[in-house]
């Protein structure tokens, strides 16, 4: 035991180690009542590591190449020692980590944990939400089956509607006339280097954002206005032991959903592992359904709700707009929030019916870009994408004017 | 607060329940996949009626001797007719450009035929066959439309011929849509034993789409039973730790 | 605070079944990962053993066959051949093939199962180059005694017609004598001996 503390001490004269391990851990003051939503954080991290170490040991057997990938992928399924297990943790931890991160951000929606000072924190948050988009979507074409093929050219062509410069960004962003082996390697190089590398970066300053200013909490009270004579929140507790301690239960339940996913319904009925893409990319053969997975249907069903041309701007174009701005708008939460409560718990009805639109919006606009456009479907996917936007643009009026409750000074649990 | 979402989100349920569309009414396979005797059949029907024209060519011989419980020996005397090692995969000799001189279209790769098209879709199309002189091979299928595939196992099965209905359209046009199939002459196998055959060769294309399947779900057993013990002790500890805590 | 005490042999306990079970679970988890570094079913299937037929093979005469990316040797030995072999001894570095580059029932003064036919993987112990087939027992440059054998180009080793090697050269052992087994008198297995070894 003395020896190690020597250690320790040896390390500590040459590197900030002990200084870390209490700034960011056992002596940095999170508040006690932390609840069910505070869980993604830490699962975020979670499975931002699983897919590192699953997407490393995936590339050893992977070849990027356009005649080889499909059969590469099948070659760890059958012929690498449980490839198959490795493959699945992959792709079932794909799902787990845009639902992680989804479940994260609403409970920034429910707290007002985007709000002064943690503005920033949230702008990092929103550049790992696009980060992520990229990645998933660089990822996708990796098996080269049928789905990653056409779902990439449905998307890259989605820049050519950009008028003047749109037909030679696609060609710029494919390097070939269509999808092809070139598009793919160069996708595999950002997917497997570029992007992590990004993504790991962003997620450290997103951390140390946080540590600067503290964690919020479902009351929406800032702890550290209430300090004892030791300068240290009242309602704080020190992150290690406590919510080390409770993560590691999150992180166990969140393992008891993936593994049942993972070992049972790996192919989670055909949203996770879609079948079109069991079959080899043929580009002379257009699937009978293209749907991106099921991450990023909200954003197509929005797309495909715009069918309206406006003078020059045709509707393609516009609905690459809308769907872009719908990503966007999500960077101005912290300015379009007018209200002077942060948590909803102390928020009036209309904030609630508000959110609880937004919620309902987002789910049947998913729904719907799964779907086959019909005209009823077309208008229900224009009514939901009305109301998304209506959550954030109409938010600086209704958050003004909404009855709040008075906050209380302590928190409440 | 959950109130409100939850019952919002239950009031547009119904809406979320709309059927995806329709298509033809598929029979139910039904396959059995632990049935080593229904799989060795299933493997046998596949390289004597279907390895002619598609290859398999993501699943070694030798994996199937072990999955399915068939030795080397047997294997080599009964499912491989031109001198591969049972370290190979099941490839064959035809390639695309080939396939699609000879077809018009090459014939697929059959690996993973059953996780595109699904267990029941296959078992529906292997047996929704009908003589239909205008294609090439004289032959139509209920569940494909205008098939580039011939009727391999017509021996076993027989010949069918369509049953058609008259719809009437809004215009008062009367059609004739296709409404099933039934058998015109028989084959070697009756109805019920060509089911058999049919169902034993969906369950070996279903064991050939991921072979690892049962060990998978075995292990998710074992990982959830360990996943539960470790949730127990990791719950006593957070509550023993939270004890400190009001 | 709470009024009792901290419980801390129950916290150590808790402590203690977390982190076991925790590193059980951690050890399972990392074996697939670890073992999928193992030889693939492509790679075993790739270095399945190989069949020889030597029903045509003449005395003097050696053919070649590939297993497992590697050269191997099968040399039929004549008379002359055979007895020139226990002479050599005190040249040799290992003449009773002590060290285990051969299985042990190749372990003798022919170091084959059938005395006449040697299988040997043809690659020099030294760096790796592919020795040259010298079988004439008239005088070389390298040896003016020299018996018959292989000689490499790269460094100068040299092997009798066992494969054991020469004292005073690079290589330090003997030719590797590949697991084989004879599935009959003319068709040898190379790469499987049923565990014979």
């Amino acid at each position: 035991m003395g020896m190690l503390v020597n250690f320790r001490d040896w390390i500590d004269a040459r590197f900030p180690l002990t200084k870390m391990w209490e700034e960011h851990l056992s002596k940095y003051y999170a508040p006690k009542n932390f609840n069910f939503w505070y869980f993604f954080g830490s699962l975020a991290l979670l499975v931002l590591v699983l897919q590192i170490i699953t997407g490393i040991f995936l590339t050893m057997n992977y070849k990027p190449d356009a005649e080889m990938a499909f059969a590469s992928v099948e070659y760890i399924m059958r012929d690498v020692e449980w490839g198959w297990l490795i493959r699945y943790m992959h792709s079932t931890g794909a799902t787990a980590f845009f639902l992680v991160v989804y479940l994260h951000m609403f409970r920034a929606l429910l707290y007002g944990s985007y709000k002064r000072p943690r503005e920033l924190l949230w702008i990092f948050g929103m550049m790992i939400y696009l980060a992520l988009m990229a990645e998933a979507f660089f990822g996708y074409l990796l098996p080269w089956g049928q789905m990653s093929y056409w779902g990439a050219q449905v998307i890259i062509s989605l820049f050519g509607a950009i008028p003047v410069i749109g037909d030679d960004l696609s060609l710029w962003i494919r390097g070939d006339f269509v999808i092809s082996d070139v598009t793919l390697n160069r996708f595999f190089a950002l997917h497997v280097i570029a992007v992590p590398f990004v993504l790991a970066i962003l997620v450290v300053l997103h951390i140390l954002a946080l540590h600067e200013v503290g964690s919020n909490n479902p009351d929406g009270v800032e702890i550290k206005k209430n300090k004892d004579e030791n300068g240290i929140p009242k309602d704080g507790i020190p992150f290690h032991p406590y919510y080390t301690v409770k993560d590691i239960v999150g992180v166990v339940v969140f393992l008891m959903f993936f593994s049942f996913v993972m070992f049972f319904v790996p192919e989670g009925g055909g949203y996770l592992l879609e079948a079109p893409n069991f079959e080899p990319a043929d580009p002379l053969k257009t699937p009978e359904h293209i749907a991106p997975v099921w991450y990023f249907t909200p954003y197509y069903a929005m797309l495909r709700a715009v069918t309206i041309d406006i003078g020059p701007l045709s509707a393609k174009f516009l609905g690459v707009i809308v769907m872009g701005a719908a990503v966007v708008i999500l960077f101005f939460l912290p300015w379009l929030d007018r209200s002077p409560v942060k948590s909803i718990r102390y928020r009036g009805p209309i904030c609630k019916i508000m959110l609880g639109l937004f919620v309902v919006s987002f789910v049947v606009l998913g729904w719907l870009g799964t779907q086959a456009p019909t005209d009823t479907k077309t208008m229900m996917a224009q009514v939901g994408t009305i109301v998304y936007f209506a959550f954030f643009l109409l938010m600086p009026i209704y958050t003004k004017i909404d009855s709040t409750k008075p906050v209380p000074d302590r928190v409440t649990g | 607060m959950k109130k409100y979402l939850l019952s919002a989100l239950l009031l547009v349920a119904p809406a979320l329940v709309a059927a995806s569309g329709g298509g033809v009414h598929l029979d139910k396979a039904n396959i059995d996949p632990t049935n080593k005797e229904s799989l060795q059949r299933g493997a046998r029907t596949f390289v004597n009626y279907c390895m002619g024209c598609h290859s398999a060519k993501y699943q070694r011989y030798n994996r199937l001797g072990r999955d399915l419980g068939i030795s080397d020996d047997d294997i080599i005397q009964n499912l491989m007719f031109t001198g591969e090692k049972t370290g190979d995969l099941m490839d064959i000799a035809m390639t695309k450009e080939m396939g699609k001189k000879w077809f018009g279209a090459a014939p697929p790769d059959l690996t993973l035929v059953a996780r595109v098209r699904g267990n029941d879709w296959l078992y529906t199309y292997l047996r929704t066959f009908y003589q239909d002189d205008s294609r090439p091979f004289g032959v139509n299928n209920q569940v494909f439309s205008n098939v580039g595939m011939p009727n391999v196992l017509w021996e076993l099965q027989g010949t069918q011929k369509a049953v058609y209905e008259t719809v009437i359209d809004d215009e008062g046009h009367e059609h004739q849509v296709l409404e099933g199939v039934e058998i015109e002459e028989a084959g070697s196998q009756t109805p019920a034993e060509f089911d058999r055959t049919v169902r034993d060769l969906v369950n070996f294309l279903a064991y050939m789409g991921e072979p690892i399947k049962l060990e998978r779900q075995s292990l998710g057993i074992k990982v959830m039973l360990f996943l539960f013990v470790f949730f127990i002790v990791a719950y006593l500890l957070k509550k023993e730790y939270w004890k400190d805590i009001h | 605070m709470s009024g009792d005490a901290v419980d801390t042999s129950k916290r150590r306990f808790l402590i203690a079944a977390t982190t076991v079970v925790g590193t059980v679970g951690a050890v399972y988890t990392a074996v697939p990962f670890i073992a999928s570094w193992m030889p693939s079913e492509r790679a075993k299937a790739a270095g399945a053993p190989v069949e020889a037929d030597i029903s045509k093979l003449e005395e003097g005469q050696l053919i070649r066959v590939q297993w497992r990316g590697k050269p191997v040797w099968i040399l039929k030995r004549n008379q002359e051949m055979l007895t020139a072999l226990p002479g050599l001894d005190d040249q040799l570095r290992d003449p009773a093939s002590v060290d285990p580059q051969q299985p042990e029932y190749t372990q003798n003064g022919t170091r084959s199962i059938k005395p006449e036919v040697l299988v040997a993987v043809g690659i020099c112990t030294h760096l790796g180059c592919s020795p040259s087939f010298v079988p004439e027992a008239l005088p070389q440059p390298y040896d003016p005694n020299w018996k018959g054998g292989f000689f490499c180009p790269c460094h100068g080793s040299k092997f009798d017609l066992a494969g054991r090697v020469y004292k005073g050269v690079p290589a330090p052992l003997n030719l590797e004598v590949p697991p084989h087994a004879y599935i009959s008198e003319t068709l040898v297995l190379i790469g499987d001996d049923g565990g014979a070894a």
